[in-house]
């Protein structure tokens, strides 16, 4: 029922989303409604991997980074004409970054916590320093990738729908893996992995495949990234603060649900945009993010979605039992599943 | 090579009394405070500006700098990090403390804008010759406060009743609370005097490098490496860690070029945790959940 009506709203914000650039065609506003659905699979993405398993990557900079590189050292040695021909990139600078991912996975995954936490921390860096250093990245001089010649109003409509094309993908993958015996894997390493492993999960097989496809979303994002801006240099491709942001987003929504994270990004991204583009300098933006997010840290540690839920479950606890009815304890626990759900993984059901 | 050599252990110390502070805080409270990289820029901006308005020395300013810090990370501490639930605490406490950062980055941006700072004084500008290579005073005055201040750590960690009870909180906080110690007291000060040497360490670093508040980021990854590199929890391995791997930047560096010399950095991170994952002197077992 509840799982239903989370369905129906989510419905309802992507055909508003899709409708946007008819909507509302002023530029600078589909400028952050392509920024937000490049973060809100981002974000998805980060979840679909570190949420599920637990373990917290920060280094999904790499993948953006690696995606925004990719579709610009291609279509430049290409020579590709600056059309929306090179959209056609997008699919293959997510392959290379899921590429990038074994053996960036094969090293980082084999260690846990907070050791794959600074692991994947050094990693990211290894990768910035690497776009700087190396010749056919352009150095700190960075890359142009071509720029479309369309004018007017509706430039970034383009961009828009290929964002949200690869949004609705991310989507429907991480919804499915969430439902299928893989995502199930990928929950019972989160709660515990030794015993997982006993249970005759091929952990880093798992852990593997997550990873990758964690990364091949993150690319895409990544190249329209690039292709959008115009322009890939070092610190910005390759941003320290890419791999926080997406996490921050995730725990802001929600962790280990579908709705946390899309609700992340689609609340801060264009709260983020707007500051950035009002007052030029991040500065505010970066208190303000900061505050926002301590807040929710100390009085939903959960995030969003399962607090409301929380609060959803209490009031009709309430309800229930000012008529004097005792609602029946299976009810109960379907209320507090969400769309998505914070299930405790293997309570879900078992195949 | 030489130069590279006693650069990187110079160097090296101040990275390690920094380190040594994230390596505490972590032992003692299970907390990775990402924030320790901001801490040492808000040291190092708390010089610039009371050498720049009151002409206080650099060294003599670290007696107003440390306990300042000192408080800013009991603050932290009671407003934030005691509040922390038992689960997922690590990983909470990375997101809350990098909040923290990213408050203090986005104050410090305001107050002395995005300009590249420098520290001055007559030690920074001059140099000595020292086994044929020369060095600028700051960095032997610089190692020599290090080493100074981690004596000192040492001192009160095996040497008082107070450091007793760090100990006995770093080894088991259950049964260091069975017999007596004020476990969250003794968290709070701990992670009072582990932001603390940061001010020291912040001073050092201002005056050796030009810095902004964006240097944190790069600041705190080396951090985070040493710490990870010499054993999360050990101070020992923070050290050794710390002098090993400036030493290797440096020598690389010298001989090579500066650009490659991060990268190795990095890579050797990666290249002792994928045959030693806990570390160079990691004792808890890092497959522990």
């Amino acid at each position: 029922m509840v799982r239903r009506i989370g369905i129906g709203v989510w419905s309802v914000i992507f055909v508003l989303l899709a409708l946007v650039p008819v909507i509302e065609g002023n530029p600078t506003f589909t400028s952050i409604g392509v920024f937000t659905l490049i973060f809100m699979s981002s974000a998805s993405a980060w979840n679909g991997f570190s949420g599920y398993s637990g373990y917290i990557s920060l280094g999904n900079g790499v993948f953006y980074g690696t995606g925004a590189y990719a579709l610009t050292v291609i279509a430049l040695d290409a020579h590709m004409a600056p059309s929306g021909d090179i959209f056609w990139l997008v699919p293959l600078a997510g392959l290379i970054a899921a590429i990038i991912a074994v053996p960036f996975g094969f090293i980082a995954l084999r260690v846990r916590r907070h050791t794959f936490v600074v692991i994947t921390i050094a990693i990211f860096f290894v990768f910035q320093l690497l776009a700087y250093n190396f010749s056919f990245t352009g150095g700190s001089a960075g890359l142009l990738p071509p720029t479309p010649n369309w004018v007017g109003n509706t430039y970034n409509d383009p961009f828009y729908y290929v964002a949200f094309a690869v949004l609705v993908f991310t989507v429907l993958l991480f919804w499915g893996i969430r439902r299928s015996r893989f995502g199930l894997h990928l929950l019972a390493i989160r709660d515990d992995e030794d015993r997982a492993r006993g249970l005759g999960v091929k952990v880093l097989r798992i852990k593997m495949l997550g990873f990758v496809l964690s990364a091949f979303v993150t690319g895409m994002g990544g190249a329209i990234f690039a292709f959008f801006i115009g322009q890939v240099y070092p610190q910005y491709a390759f941003d320290p603060v890419f791999g926080i942001t997406v996490a921050l987003m995730t725990f802001f929504g929600g962790i280990g649900t579908i709705s946390g994270p899309l609700l992340g990004a689609l609340l801060l991204e264009p709260i983020e945009q707007y500051l950035t583009i009002q007052y030029s300098v991040g500065s505010l933006y970066l208190i303000i993010y900061g505050a926002l997010f301590l807040l929710v840290i100390l009085f939903m540690p959960r995030g969003l979605v399962p607090t409301i839920g929380d609060w959803r479950r209490f009031v009709r606890v309430h309800l229930a039992q000012r008529r004097e009815k005792v609602l029946p304890a299976k009810g109960d626990a379907v209320v507090g599943d969400d769309v998505a759900g914070d299930v405790p993984a293997v309570t879900t059901g078992m195949q | 090579m030489l130069l590279g050599i006693i650069d990187g252990i110079l160097t090296g110390g101040v990275y390690a009394l920094m380190a040594s502070g994230l390596t505490l805080i972590f032992g003692v409270m299970e907390v990775i405070s990402v924030a320790q990289g901001i801490f040492v820029i808000l040291g190092a901006y708390l010089s610039y500006s009371l050498e720049a308005h009151f002409g206080i020395d650099l060294f003599l300013g670290l007696f107003i700098t440390i306990p300042a810090l000192f408080i800013v990370g009991i603050a932290v501490e009671w407003a934030f990090l005691r509040r922390l639930k038992a689960q997922e605490r690590i990983a909470m406490s990375i997101l809350v403390t990098y909040a923290v950062f990213l408050i203090i980055e986005g104050v410090l941006n305001i107050v002395y804008g995005t300009n590249y700072f420098a520290l001055h004084a007559w030690y920074v500008t001059q140099s000595v010759e020292l086994f044929g290579v020369y060095l600028s005073y700051i960095y032997i005055f610089g190692f020599l406060l290090a080493a100074g201040l981690l004596a000192a750590l040492y001192v009160v960690l095996y040497r008082t009743r107070f450091g007793a009870s760090v100990r006995a909180a770093m080894q088991d906080r259950t049964a260091a609370s069975l017999v007596g110690v004020d476990v969250r007291r003794v968290s709070t000060i701990t992670f009072g005097i582990g932001t603390a040497v940061t001010a020291a360490g912040g001073m050092i670093y201002g005056a050796t490098n030009s810095f902004n508040a964006n240097s944190a980021e790069d600041l705190i990854s080396r951090l985070l490496v040493i710490v990870v590199l010499g054993g999360l929890g050990s101070i020992g391995g923070a050290l050794a860690a710390a002098v090993l791997m400036l030493v290797i930047e440096d020598v690389v560096a010298v001989v090579w070029s500066p650009d490659w010399a991060t990268v190795i950095f990095f890579l050797a991170l990666v290249a002792v945790l994928s045959i030693r994952p806990v570390g160079l002197f990691g004792r808890q077992a890092a497959r522990a959940q």
